[in-house]
């Protein structure tokens, strides 16, 4: 007999959503002059206008940002700093349901994880940062660390507050400023965050919002009056913004691309495995950097692991981002939709075997089923490549060697996962593994007080715990 | 050359013939090429190896061959390794300071200073093989049943590219290896000298063939190479002028190479600075 699951959708009237929305300088909101629109990527239902942001619109930003700097934020005690993030972090939890409606209806990720991950965590990073502002000397980096100015900060679509929160909460609490750009498929919750920035009263022009999509970033790169760029995204535009600064003074923490290995040995928790691998390549629709992308099998149990994979997978509900029950939401853009069915095409091409679980697609909005790929080698593009999507490629191997080199072929570095009963095996494969974050049977967990990011052309430098706050600051004299 | 006759001595010295270091060898450039290092008053001090983008492809192959091994070699293990380069230095002194004298013009108080740096150099750094995970990792408080800690681990294969003279090598060199890296080395002018008799230091200090490999030559043919080349994971271009640097990021952005330059007091930053931190999770539970 099958149970079937009543609709059980979250209420959208929490959030009230502008017709239009201008930028966030100098603690107010301004115009923009031009505009594009938001969507719902669901429905495909147009949610909002955002305002395109020009160089001027960054002149202002930064200037503002710089005055904020030199004028009120530097002169601050590193006490008081950090009450104001205690305040915004008491803010976001008080108004963490509406965050967290209004972030599944721009992204189109599933409220469970919304309201149950991101949010939350946001709240979490800047609890912990706050504590961090009057504590920068016991930080173990130098003496009197100092802060570098003002922070260009750019961020990507797929966590999008979550991501402001890892950017904002150590640039403030470590006494720089900030001008900070959410993804344009993204805005709405950034735009929300700077109500929260002036309901908790905080010193205008210490958190400057510009919305709008690559050439507004750039600007902010290539500003003059930026003292350190922050970014998450594709590790091409990573390049680009090393080549960017390569004359100036500017420091750089990049949080790139991935193609994660998540290996499993023959001794592995098989059940526990199986929810690790779904958890690691469907969790917010595999629009993650860190997603383990490549399942890397002992052959010995690959057979049996498959087709549990398979019955698993089966229960994925895909469907209403907003639905409580739903576990896959929807592709963030048509541009990410078409990116991912021409990767998943390519695998066919190349001779890999694709299997997805019969599933009821809405014909508005933007949905990719979740997908398997048997059959792969190491030489295929989907072994290779980041597709950023609900898509894991399976690979088989016979030695743990054999599995350390497969999961390591890789120019990316950001994570890896293991799965093993034995302890010594496990803390064997994290030592070979070539990646920032190594999840040991475990994936996908994040927390401030843990550092984040990767090796090779994953990026550089980390975010979170001690090591996250270095980025922001100097050595003291 | 001035080329006045001269009548033969009672026992002519025997000139060392200046060579490259790779994979604990003693190679010739694979180009043949040589350039001179004169004294401040025009005389030969010697004709070292002018190195080559072959070279530097050579010894790079040599440093990823070298650079699991040696990071797998336990902390202590490497510390004595450096040590015991030190050791091998301090007998070479006397050498040494006539060399560097002889190719850079330096009195030979200043020399001496400078070769009693770089051995105590070598014993500083020797002390941070099993201190660099205290200093630089964490156990880290995450919400939720789990263990979680960060580590710092070497991020590879390292090239250098130090100002012309004895101490800047060994300040870029030693910080490079100390965490289980594996260096290339451009050694730039008069610094061949020092930085060659260095090598036979190394070639009896137990330090595994490949660890440390040294180029001699020019600065302006072999960083660009360096920079672009898709095997080496970070950069530490002290020792290239300032109008010169944005060229060689420009290219190292290609693999998103960990380019630096330092200035300044002794710090374990240099060695941070090319290294990772890994961050590892595992339930807690029964």
């Amino acid at each position: 007999m099958t149970f079937e699951y009543a609709p059980a959708p979250e209420s959208r009237s929490i959030v009230d959503i502008k017709a239009k929305y201008g930028h966030f300088i100098d603690g107010k909101f301004v115009t923009g002059k031009n505009h594009f629109a938001t969507i719902n990527p669901a429905t495909e239902e147009v949610l909002s206008q955002i305002a395109l942001g020009s160089v001027s619109d960054v002149d202002k930003a930064v200037a503002a940002a710089q005055k904020a700097y030199t004028k009120t934020w530097s002169k601050l005690s590193g006490k008081e700093r950090g009450k104001y993030l205690y305040r915004i972090a008491r803010i976001l939890q008080e108004r963490a349901r509406e965050f967290a409606v209004l972030e599944t209806l721009d992204n189109g990720k599933p409220i469970r994880e919304t309201r149950d991950i991101d949010i939350p965590l946001v709240a979490a990073h800047f609890f912990y940062h706050a504590g961090w502002a009057d504590k920068l000397d016991y930080a173990g980096l130098s003496k009197s660390p100092q802060p570098h100015g003002v922070a260009g900060q750019i961020i990507p679509w797929n966590f999008p507050l979550l991501m402001l929160a890892w950017k904002v909460a150590p640039a403030l609490a470590t006494g720089n400023t900030v001008v900070l750009k959410p993804s344009e498929t993204t805005s709405l919750t950034a735009l929300l965050f700077a109500q929260v920035c002036q309901e908790a009263e905080l010193p205008d022009g210490v958190v400057n919002i510009v919305t709008g999509d690559g050439t507004t970033g750039s600007a902010i790169v290539n500003h003059p009056g930026i003292h350190k760029i922050a970014f998450t995204g594709s590790t091409e535009v990573g390049k680009k913004i090393a080549r960017a600064i390569a004359g100036t003074e500017k420091k750089a923490t990049l949080e790139l691309g991935g193609k994660g290995a998540n290996v499993v040995f023959d001794d592995a928790p098989i059940d526990e495995a199986v929810e690790g691998i779904v958890n690691g390549i469907f969790f917010n629709q595999g629009h993650v950097c860190c997603a383990g992308s490549r399942l890397i099998l002992q052959e010995g149990i690959a057979d049996e692991f498959i087709e549990r994979l398979k019955v698993r997978m089966a229960k994925i509900r895909v469907g209403d981002p907003l639905d409580k029950n739903t576990d896959l939401g929807a592709i963030n853009s048509r541009e990410q939709l078409l990116k991912i069915q021409e990767l998943a095409g390519v695998g066919d091409s190349e001779g890999a075997e694709r299997w997805s679980p019969a599933c009821n697609l809405s014909d508005k909005g933007f949905w990719f089923a979740p997908t398997i790929f048997t059959g792969v080698t190491q030489a295929h593009r989907i072994a290779r490549e980041e597709i950023f999507g609900p898509v894991l490629s399976i690979l088989t191997f016979r030695t743990p060697q054999e599995a350390i080199e497969k999961a390591n072929n890789t120019p990316f570095g950001l994570s890896a996962g293991v799965w093993s009963e034995k302890g010594s095996r496990i803390l064997w494969a994290t030592q070979q593994l070539r990646a920032g974050v190594v999840w040991a049977n475990t994936f996908n967990k994040f927390d401030p007080a843990s550092p984040f990011g990767g090796y090779k052309e994953s990026g550089w430098g980390r975010e979170g715990g001690k090591h996250g706050l270095s980025a922001y600051l100097k050595e003291g004299k | 050359m001035a080329t006045t006759p001269k009548k033969p001595v009672a026992r002519l010295e025997v000139k060392k013939t200046y060579k490259l270091y790779i994979n604990g060898a003693f190679p010739r450039s694979e180009s043949g090429r040589v350039y001179e290092v004169l004294t401040s008053k025009g005389a030969s001090v010697a004709n070292p190896s002018l190195a080559s983008r072959k070279d530097l492809r050579d010894a790079v192959v040599a440093a990823r061959t070298a650079q699991s091994g040696w990071a797998k070699a336990t902390a202590y293990n490497r510390g004595q390794i450096l040590y015991r380069i030190a050791e091998m230095l301090e007998g070479r002194t006397d050498q040494l300071v006539t060399e560097i004298s002889l190719a850079t013009g330096v009195t030979s108080k200043k020399a001496h200073d400078e070769v009693l740096t770089a051995i105590d150099r070598w014993v500083w750094y020797a002390g941070w093989s099993d201190k660099l995970s205290a200093a630089f990792g964490s156990t880290n408080p995450v919400s939720g049943p789990y263990y979680n800690f960060t580590i710092p681990e070497p991020q590879g294969v390292i090239a250098v590219a130090p100002a012309e003279s004895f101490l800047a090598f060994i300040d870029a060199i030693a910080p490079a290896i100390v965490s289980g890296n594996t260096v290339v080395a451009l050694v730039p002018g008069s610094a061949a000298i020092a930085a060659m008799t260095f090598a036979e230091v190394l070639a009896t200090s137990d330090l595994p063939a490949g660890v440390i490999n040294i180029l001699t030559g020019s600065h302006d043919e072999l960083a660009p190479w360096a920079a672009s080349h898709m095997d080496i994971d970070g950069f530490d271009i002290s020792g290239i002028s300032k109008k010169k640097r944005a060229d060689l990021k420009v290219a190292g952005a290609e693999n998103l190479k960990r380019i630096h330059n330092f200035e300044g007091a002794l710090s374990p930053t240099r060695i941070y600075a090319f290294m990772e931190a890994k961050t590892v999770w595992h339930p807690i539970g029964v």
